[in-house]
């Protein structure tokens, strides 16, 4: 089960993103998994437990957003919804000319934490502040 | 007070920048990875061992690592050919990563070796996800597993350069339909090759180390649709 391994990789980034920033607790952590990934959500979410025990994220909730897999076809510019097991082949045309317009993503999009009023750096201005 | 970050950040952005170096700088000097995926009893060990005794007959500089999560077997298996090769045990990891192989590799691999033959670990979610920073992926599927294994593990079949089918000596009395496999196949990675091979029959070997040394060459290989995007 690999999962752990992406949850281990996913609590180190927030760790790391949490310390530049100076934060002292993770409230959030939000995941956009695509459907074409190859990781299963609900593993990923009980790895994630384990894995963010005794650092800053711990007790931070874990929130996924699945992204469906799109393809578009060059030669007819269809677009559609790959389904799963996954479709690659031009529904229209029957071509195999698709590009992947989405289903492949494994990202943290966003987290959301505390800041600790004490830390100066907090005083500066983040510019990607939500 | 509480704010929100807005990241971005690729989960496997580490693993996929090693992988990265370790392609440029193997290719650099003329060698190529090829990474072997399939559920555990394909026939990898079998088809590798195949690829090495004929690359040691025809004199190319070629090498093996293989991971288990236990057990040596494989690696004394595919020792019989002459080759260096190195077993890697995993500690109960279920895939390799790009961070391990260069590890490995690193103060091993003699500069002159052309081709590294890597078995992963036998399953066919977890490795999928991992480039090691190899030239060439290679998915196997043994007739014995069903025509629809593509449609079972879409995003392994739908990453691979090049498919192989195993155990064909055993096709007929196993029931495989060839024409379903296929076209299952192109259904999750549109215009990749299927190879037939038997390491009973001898059957197909080879392709994998012309295609293998291609590859280090320099050849393009096949562009997976699912590997186009990724974010
Ligand atoms: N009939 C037949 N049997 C084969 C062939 N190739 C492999 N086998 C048998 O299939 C079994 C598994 O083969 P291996 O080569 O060990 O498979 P593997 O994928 O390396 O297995 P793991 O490393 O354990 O995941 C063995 O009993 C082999 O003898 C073949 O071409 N024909
Ligand atoms: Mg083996
Ligand atoms: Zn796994
Ligand atoms: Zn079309």
């Amino acid at each position: 089960m690999h999962e752990m391994s992406i949850a281990l990789a996913v609590v180190d980034q927030v760790e790391e993103a949490a310390r530049s920033h100076g934060a002292t607790g993770v409230r959030t952590v939000r995941l956009r998994i695509g459907e074409l990934a190859g990781v299963v959500p609900d593993a990923l979410a009980f790895s994630f437990g384990l894995a963010c025990t005794g650092t800053v994220v711990e007790g931070a909730e874990l929130v996924t957003e699945t992204v469906p897999g799109r393809a578009r076809c060059a030669s007819c510019d269809d677009e559609w919804a790959v389904g799963m097991p996954p479709r690659l082949i031009c529904p229209v045309c029957d071509r195999a000319t698709a590009e992947l317009v989405s289903g492949r993503e494994l990202l943290i999009a966003a987290v959301e934490w505390h800041d600790d009023p004490a830390d100066p750096r907090v005083r500066e201005p983040i510019s990607q502040e939500g | 007070m509480c704010r929100v970050v807005d990241l971005q950040q690729a989960v496997l952005a580490k693993n996929d920048a090693t992988a990265e170096v370790l392609r440029k700088e193997l290719a650099a000097r003329g060698t190529a990875v090829v990474n072997v995926l399939s559920s555990p009893g394909s026939g990898k060990t079998a088809l590798l061992e195949g690829e090495l005794l004929l690359a040691r007959e025809r004199g190319v500089t070629a090498a093996a690592l293989t991971a288990d999560l236990a057990t040596e077997n494989d690696a004394v298996r595919l020792a019989r050919s002459g080759l260096p090769v190195k077993q890697v045990l995993t500690d109960g990891l279920c895939h390799l990563e790009a961070d391990m192989l260069a590890g490995h590799l690193h103060g091993w691999l003699a500069e002159d070796t052309r081709l590294v033959f890597v078995e992963n670990v036998g399953n066919l979610v977890c490795p999928a996800s991992y480039d090691l920073g190899e030239a060439l992926r290679v998915v196997l599927a043994s007739v014995t597993e069903g025509e629809d294994k593509p449609l079972k593990y879409p995003t392994a079949f739908g990453l691979a350069h090049l498919v192989i089918v195993t155990k064909t000596d055993i096709a007929e009395a196993v029931g495989f339909d060839e024409a379903a496999f296929r076209a299952n196949v192109e259904q999750v990675n549109p215009g990749v090759d299927v190879v037939l091979t038997s390491a009973r029959t001898g059957a197909g070997t080879g392709v994998l180390l012309d295609r293998a040394l291609a590859a280090a060459e320099g050849t393009a290989v096949h562009m997976p649709v699912m590997a186009q995007a990724r974010a």
